[in-house]
This record gives structure tokens, C-alpha cells and sequence, in this order.
């Protein structure tokens, strides 16, 4: 038996299978191990698929050897693998680090549900990934959705509730509308195939149907990734989700519902509607802009550290968006770089975040005086990861800012408004990221966090890898940049 | 268009009626349970367009039968698909549910407005 040839079902097959099994390891600690050792399994399965696919290449899998218009299609290309990077690196980084902080924030009982919760989000992301069946990029958008739900509303924060609330309601309008969306392009195509969708599509002869679901879609999947003014969920359930749940979930869960979004638009819909390129640009441009703009601002006058990476989120959101709305090569694969950058940078600042907050038990800005003598390598390692969030040359964050400065250059003077937008933004992200170092390094401590010392060791490795890979990615980029290039040439080559 | 037309479309405009009181009730209603329900309401209204977009005019179920030849079927896929979007939304009803019940547990009020005073 070829194992290679079964990769793609195998990412989404393991983590789901081992999801019910991890509930049994009742013993302390076990569940930790289980879950830690099946994320890392799926990072392999992920690395083993990118190399499969670094030439340009696609791999195709048919459920259960059923072909692929009438069975359900697994499909990884560029694009999908620098996701599944990113998923399964983030699952696997915020699991590692986890165990100090879980124990803390989670009573023993219920970890091993808890851990199986994580899996099934890692499984219903990784899913949508490799789907390339519609209808199926539903079931496992719903099935990451409900389990991510429960891993917010697992901590002992009560205000994590209410917020999940809110984050269900429009998690399933947002769901709800996607299926509207499909419902109406299976009804004038007859197919559920993504890439047999695009071959149909051409053929309907009433358009308006179309029109209708790809407005549908469009909102419906800007409502899962957070796009503003569509962002109301964000802020509460970052903050108040237990501190490695939002590791996992910001460096990832929006981003893969944008990954849908694009290939939706690219795929299936772009060129194949007159105009829709023109609309799609014209729709999303200054959503983005008023999203990053917005969020930055709001970002700036924030009082509590992880509302405010939060609120920078959103921003990084429209940064992609941006880079997405300009219909090019260069946009494309600035965009498709950023998605890989901003999850290194915010996932570094959000375990940053979680060893500040094993030991501080509150994290508004101004009970945060003193960190850094006590915590001098948490502080560092955010410094770090603030510096690449910033886009200062040395960092990840550089190399996909300066993508997109340069792929808004090719919009002639258009283009010089957008690069003010960027500049602009992030000038205020300097601003936001200054304030915190500056409670960091320059505030006077408070007096009852006298006995305050560094956090556990397992959690602050980790968060300094991923603060050295911050740098390492913006000295050799090589790797991503590769696969963001030839999946920006992937998404234009589809819509042609 | 004219009236047989507008008749015609009689499940695609029920369609748009439920799914406009769901959301409608989703997004004025300020009990939590109140919200759910139209939650449900909107989502029904889907899997009523999906059962519609199945019916072929004199379609019957999709058996094969050894005697009969050149029977006209109905599409059976739509009705699959909306058996696990059925499925779905039972489970995001009855998370949605759980979440209420710890809401109540924790704030001791199941109100939208009251919930936002008490932080």
C-alpha cells in the first residue's frame, strides 16, 4: 500500500478518529500527551503533502475510490498546503506549550474533553483544507465551528459565555448563508465539485441565480473570517477564551474561511461572471481599508493586552483582503504570504500573551508594570514577534508588507493611496505595539506582584522557537514564498 | 411575471419570508432562548429550499423497479445534503442550548442587556 497516496484523507482522518479515543485517557497528563502526539502526526502529514506539492504540483484523492464529480474529492495544492501549515504548525505549537497553562486555567476532569474538542476544531479546519467538494467544506466548517465554540466557553472566564453566544449566532448565519449560496449554484450547475463548478458555470444560461450565491457566499464567509464591519465576535472571544485556545484559533480559524473565500471567488466565480472581477475588487477594497484603518485606531486606545492583539487581527484580516482585492499575481501571493507571516507574528505575541497571563492574573496594560525584570524572556520573545507584526526589516513581517507595497505600486496612482493606507497603518501598529513594551519595560510594578517570576519553562520554549522562526522567515523566506507564488499562480491560472 | 408565475415560486417565497422572521428574530429578540429559536426558524427555511430544488414534475422516489421502464425520478442528492445540514443544526441547537443553561448558571438571567450590566 502506497501511505503517500493517502495522505490528504489521512490529515483529516486522524485527528478525528483519535478526537473520541483522547476522552478516555482519563489519567492526568495522558490526554495532553495523546493529543500533543496526534497534532504532531497531522504537522508531519502536512509537511510530508508540501513536499509533495512544492513543484507546482496538485494531489488528488477520491473518497473511498469513487471519481471525482460524483464522489467527494480531496484535493492539495500550494495554496492548500502552506494553510495546512500553518493549522497544523499552530495546533501543534499552542499544544506544546498548553499543558502548564490548561492545567492552571481547566480543572483536571474535564481536560481530556477538552483536548478531544481541540482535535476535532484541527480536524474540521484541516477538512475544509483539503476538501474540494462544496457541500463538505460545510460539514467540516460546522464541525471546527461547534468544537471551537466549546474550547472558548472551557475557561474559567465567565464572560467567555456570552461571547460564545454571540460567536455562535453568527458563526451559523455565516454557515447558514453559505449553504444558501451553494444550494442556489447547485441548482443552475447540478454539481457539488468545486472544480467542476467552474467548468458549468460558463454553461448557465440565467446568471442572476449565480450573482445571488456568490453575494451569499461572499458575506457568509466574511462573517467566519472576521472581514469588518462583519468582525462584532472577534474581540470578546479572543479575550476571553482560555489563553492557548486563542494561540490556536488567531493564528488560524479566520484565515482558513478566507481561504475558502478566495477560492470561491478565483476559482469558481472570477471571469466566469461578467464583471465580477470588478465587482468582487470593488466590494472587498474598501472593506479592507476601512477594516484595517478602523481596527488599527481602535487598536491604539485598547486598555487590555489581548482586546488589543485582537483588534489588531481584524486589521491583519484587511491587510489580506487587501492584498486579495487586487486581482494579481503579486497581490495574490502577498496576500497568500501574509496569511503564513501574521500566524508566526500573532501567534508569537498570543504565547507571549498566555506566559504573561500564567503569571499575572490580570492583563490590562497598566497592572503589567515590572514584566520585563521578572520576565525578561517572555518580554523579549514579544518584542520580537511585535517587530515582525510591525513589518520591521529583519522579520517575517517585512517580506509580506513589502509584497504588498509592491503589488499596490502596480495600480498605478491608485496604487500610491494604498501604500499611505499601509504605511499608515502601520505606523499606528507601531503605536499599539509601543504601548504594551512600553508597560512592559518602562512602568512602575504594581505592588502585590512582588513574588512574580518567569513562566514555566515548556510554554516560554516554545514561544521562543516560534519568536526565532519569526526572524528566520524573514531571512529565508524561501520556503513559503515558493508556495505562495506558485498558489497565486494556481488561483489566477483557475480563473481563466 | 404574471400572477400563475409568482404562484408558481410558491416554496422559493415561503423561503424568503421564514428565513427573513428568523433573522429578524435573531437579531431583535433579547432573551438568549428567544435567539435560538429564531436561530432554528432561519435555518429551516434553508433546508426548505433544498428540498424544493429536488422535486421533478411528476418524479416519483428514486427505486429502480425490474417491471417499469423510463421512470421519471426525483433528484435524491438535495435530500441527502439536507440531512446532515438537519443534523447540523440540531447540534448547533443543542450547543447553543448548553450554553444558555451555564449563561443562567453563571449570570442567573438569560437577558441580553441584563448579561452586559453585570460585567
Amino acid at each position: 500500500m502506497d501511505l503517500l497516496a493517502h495522505l490528504p484523507a489521512l490529515q483529516v482522518v486522524v485527528p478525528m478518529l483519535s478526537a473520541p479515543l483522547i476522552v478516555l485517557l482519563q489519567p492526568r497528563g495522558l490526554a495532553w500527551a495523546g493529543a500533543t502526539a496526534v497534532a504532531l502526526l497531522s504537522f508531519a502529514i502536512a509537511v510530508a503533502l508540501t513536499v509533495a506539492v512544492l513543484d507546482g504540483q496538485t494531489v488528488e484523492y477520491a473518497m473511498g475510490g469513487w471519481p471525482a464529480p460524483y464522489g467527494i474529492a480531496l484535493s492539495v495544492d500550494a495554496f492548500s498546503a502552506l494553510l495546512l501549515l500553518v493549522v497544523t504548525g499552530a495546533a501543534t505549537a499552542a499544544l506544546l506549550a498548553a499543558k502548564p497553562s490548561i492545567d492552571q486555567q481547566i480543572e483536571a476532569k474535564r481536560q481530556p474533553l477538552f483536548y478531544s474538542a481541540w482535535l476535532l476544531v484541527l480536524s474540521g479546519l484541516v477538512g475544509i483544507i483539503v476538501s474540494a467538494d462544496a457541500f463538505n467544506i460545510f460539514v467540516f466548517m460546522e464541525i471546527s465551528s461547534l468544537a471551537s465554540y466549546i474550547l472558548i466557553a472551557g475557561g474559567p472566564d465567565r464572560r467567555a459565555l456570552p461571547a460564545v453566544f454571540k460567536y455562535l449566532m453568527m458563526g451559523t448565519i455565516g454557515a447558514t448563508f453559505y449553504l444558501i449560496g451553494v444550494g442556489l449554484i447547485y441548482m443552475m450547475t447540478g454539481t457539488l465539485n468545486l472544480a467542476d463548478m467552474e467548468a458549468r458555470i460558463g454553461d448557465v444560461t440565467d446568471i442572476n441565480p449565480i450573482l445571488v450565491a456568490a453575494g451569499f457566499i461572499t458575506i457568509g464567509l466574511a462573517l467566519k473570517a472576521a472581514v469588518f464591519p462583519l468582525h462584532a465576535w472577534v474581540p470578546n472571544a479572543y479575550t476571553h477564551a482560555p489563553h492557548m485556545v486563542t494561540v490556536f484559533l488567531a493564528a488560524c480559524a479566520t484565515k482558513v474561511a478566507l481561504y475558502v473565500l478566495i477560492r470561491f471567488d478565483y476559482m469558481v466565480f472570477q471571469t466566469k461572471l461578467d464583471d465580477h472581477e470588478i465587482q468582487f475588487a470593488m466590494f472587498v477594497m474598501p472593506l479592507a481599508i476601512l477594516g484595517i484603518m478602523i481596527a488599527s485606531a481602535v487598536a491604539m486606545f485598547e486598555g487590555h493586552l489581548k482586546r488589543l492583539l485582537a483588534s489588531s487581527s481584524i486589521a491583519q484580516i484587511g491587510y489580506i483582503l487587501l492584498g486579495v482585492s487586487f486581482v494579481s499575481m503579486a497581490g495574490l501571493s502577498a496576500s497568500t504570504m501574509h496569511i503564513f507571516n501574521h500566524a508566526l507574528a500573532k501567534g508569537g505575541l498570543f504565547l507571549a500573551a498566555a506566559c504573561l497571563a500564567y503569571q499575572y492574573r490580570d492583563l490590562r496594560l497598566n497592572q503589567l508594570g515590572g514584566a520585563s525584570v521578572r520576565m525578561p524572556w517572555t518580554c523579549a520573545a514579544f518584542v520580537v514577534c511585535g517587530l515582525s507584526l510591525i513589518g520591521v526589516p529583519g522579520t517575517a513581517g517585512f517580506i509580506s508588507k513589502w509584497m504588498l507595497i509592491n503589488a499596490a505600486l502596480e495600480n498605478g496612482a491608485w496604487g500610491w493611496a494604498l501604500v499611505a493606507v499601509i504605511l499608515v497603518s502601520s505606523l499606528m501598529a507601531v503605536v499599539y505595539i509601543w504601548r504594551i513594551v512600553e508597560a512592559l519595560y518602562f512602568q512602575e510594578p504594581i505592588e502585590g506582584n512582588i513574588q512574580i517570576s518567569e513562566a514555566p519553562i515548556q510554554i516560554l520554549l516554545v514561544t521562543g522557537i516560534v519568536a526565532v522562526l519569526n526572524i528566520y522567515f524573514g531571512i529565508f523566506p524561501q520556503v513559503p514564498l515558493e508556495l505562495a507564488n506558485s498558489a497565486a499562480a494556481l488561483l489566477l491560472e483557475g480563473s481563466r | 411575471m404574471n400572477l400563475l408565475e409568482l404562484l408558481g415560486y410558491f416554496n422559493y417565497w415561503v423561503f424568503a419570508i421564514i428565513l427573513t422572521v428568523g433573522l429578524y428574530a435573531v437579531i431583535s429578540k433579547t432573551n438568549l432562548i428567544k435567539k435560538l429559536i429564531g436561530l432554528s426558524i432561519f435555518q429551516s427555511a434553508v433546508f426548505l429550499m433544498y428540498i424544493t430544488m429536488d422535486k421533478v414534475e411528476g418524479g416519483t422516489a428514486p427505486i429502480i423497479q425490474a417491471d417499469v421502464e423510463d421512470q421519471i425520478f426525483s433528484n435524491p442528492l438535495p435530500q441527502v445534503l439536507i440531512l446532515t445540514a438537519i443534523v447540523v443544526g440540531v447540534s448547533t441547537l443543542s450547543l447553543g442550548l448548553a450554553m444558555v443553561v451555564r449563561i443562567s448558571e453563571c449570570y442567573g438571567t438569560i437577558e441580553e442587556n441584563e448579561i452586559l450590566d453585570a460585567d
